[in-house]
């Protein structure tokens, strides 16, 4: 689908959603409730056939949590951008989407490590690279006591 | 079985239950690096395995968000260090875009041949190691001795061999060195002639043929499921190249294949490594004359600013999909980095295309997937 096709398609599709344009690519912003209906629509719809989660991943932006999906469809390679935003920090989650696309399952083991979001359903929630109790380095309040020198 | 010094028996569990645990790593000579597999086995058979990472975790992506762009490249060639110029150009390639800076077309040539050149020089050693992994000591020598000319013309131009960080944003660093397109031409020739060889020692070789073919299947479905790409997933037949679908640099003007085989097993992703090694050198011929002359960079301001976004990158590295995903606050540091490392996601298909085979495969598949774990750990 062309990325017009592509933009009007997800309008009318997903009536409650933001969709942005003037992006680098177009992007869909969920609420979090919806996201598990809206993945699998995403990726089950034939017309739209987003098969392949290239990256998963978070941004701390201070007042809330955004989680990003980047999208690809090998069948007719179109790319989208789905984020869902997470305001509550002390206790961040959103609904897992590793049934859908079985790559998730590590990228939102790596997601909860770093930023401490915790995905509702998934089957093997553990830290991924750091130990229990570390904290969680990629939040913007994290405070690291060894890093000495800072760029300024 | 060799492995026994390397293997503890952690658990055995008495009772009514066969199944042991044992764990390969994270010092196993055929992980590679430190990756430790926790593997279950039903006598010889695995019946799951779980990977634990995390050995080698640097915090690349908290580590960039105190740094500037420019020394953001120095970082990235060690994640994959056998593909240190695709991770650098990157990282450049991201910047230029969200600048807006038009390279010259000089860099644009540079750029592709580095990039086969280090593709091949990373497939040599991992032919050289994924026959020493199955016991074939003689291809170790074979692939580190022509890797050596790859770094030797490497050594020359930049003065490294291995991290390279010669790309820089708007261009290189310097220009190349004026040997840089004989001895690059001297490479390929010498290469064509060694590359049969390659082939008569295990590409044609029964006993190898015996421990890959078949084993560790994995299908395109599950290929794009767990997102493998690069020759692993190409193996699976799943068309996943970077170079194809979002073309960089001076890859819209070069012809080449996008190497496929439907197989999937341990043999076809061999096979799809052996057929880029031709078409890379393929690809360097068809540039290596016509390097247009110019600048080797161009004009950059001395403290890069990215205007205030979110940006995305996709190269293809030696092992696949290296993507960057970049949010940028206006400031000459990145907000959030975020490296999506193809070995990553490789590396957690394994347990599903393991399971149910034995253990003696393990070495010959996950050999199969050339894993480099900095990559994975970041």
């Amino acid at each position: 689908m062309q990325r017009e096709e592509l933009t009007d398609f997800l309008k009318t599709h997903f009536p409650g959603s933001v969709v942005r344009e003037d992006a680098q690519y177009p992007e869909l912003t969920v609420a979090a409730g919806d996201l598990t209906q809206t993945a699998a629509e995403l990726k089950n719809n034939g017309d739209l056939a987003f098969d392949y989660l290239i990256c998963l991943t978070a941004v701390d932006y201070k007042d809330k949590f955004t989680v990003v999906y980047h999208l690809e469809s090998t069948l007719h390679r179109h790319l989208l951008v789905l984020k869902t935003e997470v305001p509550d920090r002390e206790n961040p989650s959103v609904d897992t989407v590793s049934r859908l696309w079985p790559t998730a399952d590590p990228h939102e083991r790596e997601v909860y490590d770093l930023f401490g979001i915790r995905f509702n359903g998934h089957g093997n929630l553990q830290r991924l690279f750091l130990e229990e109790g570390y904290g969680f380095p990629l939040r913007k309040d994290f405070s690291d006591e060894t890093r000495v020198l800072t760029l300024s | 079985m060799t492995m026994s010094e390397e293997i503890i028996i952690k658990d055995i569990i008495v009772g009514e239950s066969e199944d042991y645990m044992i764990n390969v790593g994270p010092q196993h000579p055929s992980t590679h690096g430190v990756l430790r597999l926790e593997v279950c086995l039903q006598g010889e058979t695995v019946k799951y395995l779980i990977p634990h990472i995390g050995y080698i975790h640097r915090g690349i992506e908290k580590m960039c968000e105190f740094d500037t762009y420019s020394q953001i490249i120095h970082l990235t060639d060690r994640m994959d260090y056998l593909s240190a110029h695709m991770n650098n150009e990157a990282v450049c390639l991201m910047v230029e875009n969200a600048l807006q800076v038009e390279v010259p077309e000089r860099v644009k040539y540079i750029r592709t041949i580095l990039d086969e050149l280090n593709r091949l020089a990373s497939h040599q050693l991992w032919w050289a190691a994924f026959g020493m992994d199955l016991g074939a000591l003689t291809t170790f020598f074979y692939g580190l001795r022509d890797r050596e000319k790859i770094l030797d013309i490497f050594e020359e131009s930049f003065g490294s061999r291995l991290l390279h960080s010669f790309n820089y944003p708007g261009g290189l660093m310097h220009d190349v060195h004026p040997n840089f397109q004989k001895r690059t031409k001297e490479f390929l020739s010498y290469f064509r002639k060694k590359l049969p060889e390659y082939n008569q020692l295990l590409t044609d070789n029964v006993i190898f043929h015996q421990r890959s073919k078949g084993i560790g299947y994995m299908s395109k479905e599950t290929a794009i499921a767990y997102g493998v790409t690069g020759p692993s997933g190409r193996g699976s037949g799943f068309s996943c190249d970077v170079r194809k679908y979002a073309p960089y640099s001076a890859y819209p003007v070069v012809k080449f294949e996008e190497k496929l085989r439907t197989e999937g097993d341990t043999f076809a992703r061999y096979l799809v490594r052996m057929d880029e090694m031709v078409e890379s050198m393929n690809i360097i011929e068809q540039l290596v004359d016509n390097i247009p002359e110019g600048d080797f960079t161009a004009k950059m301001r001395p403290v890069l600013k990215l205007p205030a976004g979110e940006y995305f990158q996709r190269v293809e590295t030696a092992r696949g999909e290296l993507a960057i995903y970049l949010v940028s606050d206006g400031n000459k540091t990145p907000y959030r980095m975020k490296f999506r490392s193809p070995n990553f996601s490789n590396l957690f298909v394994l347990n599903k295309i393991t399971a149910g085979g034995k253990i003696a495969d393990l070495v010959a598949v996950s050999g199969s997937l050339d894993l480099v774990i900095p990559d994975i750990d970041r």
